[in-house]
């Protein structure tokens, strides 16, 4: 049954605190959030956008296993081993990089999914183009200002800012952690999210303490600035409140400081499980763009390997973390890097931009499984060679609007500007 | 809250002379250090910038004009763009709009400032004897008090107590005007003791009996031609009380002999002279020369380094204000590193100096009515962060200028904030519009006023240090590089993405898609380091 029916159907005066986490049914009942005409407003579904900057290399991130010498003779110089390649249950034609331990777990309990070979017609090869993009859902030759997660919080709340926060919407509509807020987030006007710029301010604003700088004259000035802009801004308190509500979280993350986008991925469970009503987290982690030396002579070792391990010991803990805090239902996740990289290797050790790559979903609630198949790779390859896109997109995006977020499709075109097929990922 | 303590002395400062110590000097006495500027100072020495700043010979600005016609109101008198100070008529529907045409002429003589102290000090002064045009309603008196201000800004401070003493505004704004031998009106007296002259320092010790010899000494002068474009103060010797006035010990318990006729008037000359011989009065002016300059706070070891030393000179010269001012900025105190940054930008700094820095044009004196109307738009900003020239809160001035503990951090606050970033945003957004003419920050203009734009870290560094008083930390110069204009792409062999896609726009500025992709990332940048708490400082 689908939660927001469910929701309907039993809203009458009945109480589920555990339900919603605090929140009782009875006071989201008395606003007008449950009369609106988006039963978005009404359920408590949250999306957590990762970003992987700077063009993974889909390659050998997911490996063609099927397509073994051809992909060790395209890339003689960073091909992974194939007895240290990660398998997965009921899908032997497809690994994953070493490095992906927890994920494979989640994969192996249906937890997380992969999109084989996502892209869009004519693919850029620009990070910045391609990243705008990726975040505008545009097509590859029309420029846009806005971003698809920024157009779809629009539609929902058309009147974002004015009379922002309200009963009805207290909180920000999407959060960002670990930089100012992305194009992803820019709605047709305004900016839809806020950013929480970096970790280490999140913390200072909890525990409600500023940088000591009182030693000098400009120090005491700053001091008294930062705690004023900490009481000022007017999600502070709001974000403040939810994080205290959660005073313990799940062991699984590493210390803090050893994985940043860990980090990051720990503050938004801790909003999501503190009861903030916020639709979108975006975080992000960066260096991706493996020009030279992705890997060390032991392939399974080097920098592509250390990406990848912290993009999946991050989600691995987040997901934990989720389940933890009982909210593990409420969340999907997804990732996205601006393009795949190149089919052959390159001189250096290392892999130039390219065009389709795979994207990771997951999350308690999702359908998991391979989606596509294995990109081919051609027995004689050459450096223009790249893989063709199986999925747009836009795709994607249409799914999780749709039937993620519940999103009528007639409004999910507009969004996304164009009517993209819906893909089984939810 | 343990006051930081800055112990360098008065003397000669002799250290590097670059551009870190004249963005130092430029923010704190004009509006903003505009690049040029620094640059125009660094290349010559430190006596010859403060020099220029302080000696060169500037003429009075254009007075204001009729901008204000409108579908409610034409002024008969006054033509469109012709000024309203010769105007003879002033009238309820004319007299608010002059107003605001005073604000926004004055808002653009902070604009288009030269390069000397003297728009910083009309602030100042207007702060120290600060008058409320909504008092003192009647435009071309306001408008003749301002010019006062910028006659005597860097003048004779005692010449400045006497004309402003028998100034129409200030006869009118305190009662002077209304202070009669039948009716006598304490309210300037007590002010020009308060708050212009002796001040309320621990040395302050004048009497309310010296409040009511002091209103005595100036009944008399009143506002004379109060309708016409040539009112001016004058002495009229029929409402001069003509008694002996006592002064208390604290005036070394003085007499002024009461004077009968036109000779009444001397009395005034006599009883500044009385005020005048008391030292406190040259502490009392520099502290609050101190506190707009240098930092809020005035410890145990400033008064005695600083201040004490600085009044000497106050004194010594006659109470001329130049060569305090000389002194002031060509010492190690002030150039001490400990007194960089410690001032939070009032309203009018952080406005103003905004357009100054970015070089943001306003339409010229042909399209009068655009260019007093943006103008206006800035002044109406500032006055929304809670500082309207023209209009402080009361004849004590702005409380970031005296009032204890806070000072300028009153400046801060869960309102005003917000405001400020507002504005940061909005100029590098939309910024304001009149009649197709627009003032917003050229972000891609800006950067190409740097040595390498189009070299991410050399780009970061440059405009922090243009636009902070204060050193950024690593890590936030390394995360608006990642984070802002790589967009998570890291590492050193990254920052060619940026050098690229910059190089690209100068060769092909028709790509529409990088042209945008390199101004959002700029705006970003920009909007992002002025949203940072160490944009309020200077």
């Amino acid at each position: 049954m689908k939660r927001r029916k469910f929701l309907r159907d039993t809203i009458t005066g009945v109480v589920l605190p555990s339900f919603l986490h605090g929140i009782s049914l009875k006071a989201l009942a008395g606003t007008p959030a449950v009369h609106a005409k988006h039963a978005v407003l009404n359920d408590d579904r949250v999306l957590v956008l990762i970003q992987l900057a700077g063009g993974n290399d889909g390659i050998n991130t997911v490996i063609p296993f099927d397509q073994y010498s051809a992909y060790t003779a395209a890339r003689p110089n960073i091909f992974l081993p194939q007895e240290k390649v990660l398998k997965l249950n009921g899908f032997d034609a497809t690994a994953f990089n070493p490095a992906l331990a927890n994920m494979q777990q989640l994969f192996n309990e249906g937890k997380l999914g992969v999109v084989q070979a996502v892209s869009y017609p004519k693919p850029n090869f620009s990070h910045f183009r391609a990243t705008d993009i990726w975040m505008t859902g545009s097509d590859s030759d029309k420029v846009v200002s806005s971003g698809w997660a920024g157009r779809f919080l629009h539609d929902v709340f058309p009147q974002f800012p004015d009379n922002f926060p309200n009963e009805a919407m207290p909180d920000p509509l999407a959060i960002q952690v670990g930089s100012v807020v992305s194009t992803v987030l820019q709605g047709p006007l305004f900016t839809m999210g806020m950013a929480i710029s970096n970790p280490a301010g999140f913390y200072k604003l909890v525990e409600g303490k500023v940088n000591v700088n009182a030693n000098s004259r400009w120090g005491e000035q700053l001091d008294y600035i930062e705690l004023m802009s900490q009481k000022t801004d007017q999600y502070a308190t709001v974000i403040k409140n939810a994080a205290q509500k959660v005073p313990t979280q799940s062991p699984a993350y590493p210390a803090a400081g050893k994985n940043p986008l860990a980090d990051q991925l720990k503050i938004v469970a801790r909003l999501i499980a503190g009861g903030l009503k916020t639709k979108v987290y975006l975080v992000s982690t960066g260096s991706f763009d493996t020009h030279a030396k992705q890997t060390e002579t032991d392939t399974t070792t080097g920098t592509h390997a250390k990406l990848l391990q912290r993009v999946s010991e991050a989600i691995g803990a987040f997901m934990s973390d989720l389940q933890f805090l009982q909210i593990d239902n409420r969340v999907m996740g997804m990732t996205f890097s601006e393009f795949g990289r190149r089919i052959k290797s390159n001189a250096s050790g290392g892999t130039d931009h390219g065009a389709a790559a795979p994207v990771f979903y997951f999350g308690n609630s999702i359908k998991a499984g391979i989606i596509g198949s294995n990109p081919v790779i051609p027995s004689t390859v050459t450096v223009n060679d790249n893989v063709p896109m199986q999925y747009d997109f836009r795709s994607l995006y249409t799914s999780v609007l749709q039937n993620w977020f519940n999103m009528p499709a007639s409004e999910v075109q507009e969004i996304l500007m164009g009517n993209f097929a819906t893909v089984p990922i939810v | 809250m343990a006051i930081p303590s800055v112990t360098t002395s008065l003397k000669k400062y002799k250290g590097k002379w670059k551009e870190p110590e004249v963005k130092h000097l430029l923010k704190r006495t004009q509006f903003g250090a505009r690049k040029e500027d620094i640059d125009h100072f660094a290349s010559q020495s430190l006596r010859r910038t403060i020099h220029q700043l302080l000696y060169t010979e500037e003429p009075v600005p254009a007075p204001p004009v009729n901008n204000y016609n409108d579908d409610k109101y034409t002024d008969e008198e006054i033509q469109p763009g012709a000024t309203w100070i010769t105007a003879t008529k002033v009238s309820g529907m004319n007299s608010g709009r002059r107003r605001n045409s005073f604000k926004a002429w004055w808002l653009g003589c902070m604009i288009n400032q030269q390069r000397t102290l003297r728009e910083k000090m009309v602030l100042f002064w207007h702060n120290h004897f600060a008058t409320e045009t909504n008092t003192v309603d009647n435009p071309t008196f306001i408008y003749k008090h301002n010019i006062l201000l910028r006659q005597y800004a860097l003048g004779n401070f005692k010449a400045m107590v006497r004309a402003v003493t028998v100034d129409a505004a200030m006869l009118k704004y305190l009662n002077g005007n209304a202070n009669t031998k039948k009716a006598p009106d304490e309210n300037y007296g007590r002010e020009l003791q308060e708050l212009f002259t002796v001040g309320k320092g621990p040395g302050s010790h004048y009497t309310e009996a010296d409040v009511k010899a002091a209103a005595r000494v100036l009944t008399g002068f009143r506002i004379e031609n109060k309708s016409l474009p040539d009112v001016h103060g004058i002495f009229d010797a029929g409402r001069h009380d003509e008694r002996d006035k006592q002064f208390s010990a604290f005036y070394n318990n003085q007499v002024i002999k009461g004077r009968k006729g036109k000779e009444g008037e001397g009395e005034l000359d006599e009883m500044l002279d009385l005020i005048f011989q008391q030292d406190e009065v040259s502490r009392f002016i520099c502290r609050k020369l101190y506190r707009f300059f240098v930092y809020h706070q005035i410890d145990e070891a400033t008064e005695k380094t600083v201040i004490e030393p600085l009044a000497h000179i106050f004194r010594e010269n006659n109470y001329e204000i130049k060569p305090v001012l000389e002194k002031l900025f060509s010492s190690r105190h002030f150039y001490d590193l400990g007194n960089r940054g410690g001032i939070i930008k009032s309203p009018v700094d952080f406005a103003v100096g905004l357009c100054r820095e970015y070089d943001i044009v306003f339409p010229g004196d042909d399209s009068f009515a655009d260019q007093y109307g943006l103008w206006g738009n800035i002044q109406i900003t500032a006055s929304q962060m809670q500082q309207n020239i023209g209009d402080p809160p009361n004849v004590a001035g702005w409380p970031a200028w005296y009032q204890e503990p806070l000072y300028d951090k009153s400046w801060i606050s869960s309102d005003t904030l917000p405001k400020r970033t507002a504005f940061t945003d909005r100029m590098l957004n939309n910024g304001f519009a009149r009649n197709g003419k627009k003032i917003l920050i050229d972000p891609v203009q800006y950067a190409k006023l740097l040595s390498a734009p189009g070299d991410p870290n050399k780009l970061i560094d440059e405009l922090a240090s243009l636009l902070y008083a204060v050193e950024l930390p690593v890590e936030e110069k390394q995360y608006m590089k990642t984070g802002i204009l790589l967009q998570g792409l890291q590492g050193m062999a990254s920052d060619h993405y940026w050098t690229d896609a910059w190089a690209k726009l100068q060769e092909n500025p028709a790509d529409a898609a990088n042209a945008k992709n390199v101004t959002n990332k700029l705006k970003s940048l920009l909007k992002y380091m002025m949203s940072l708490p160490q944009y309020q400082l200077m």
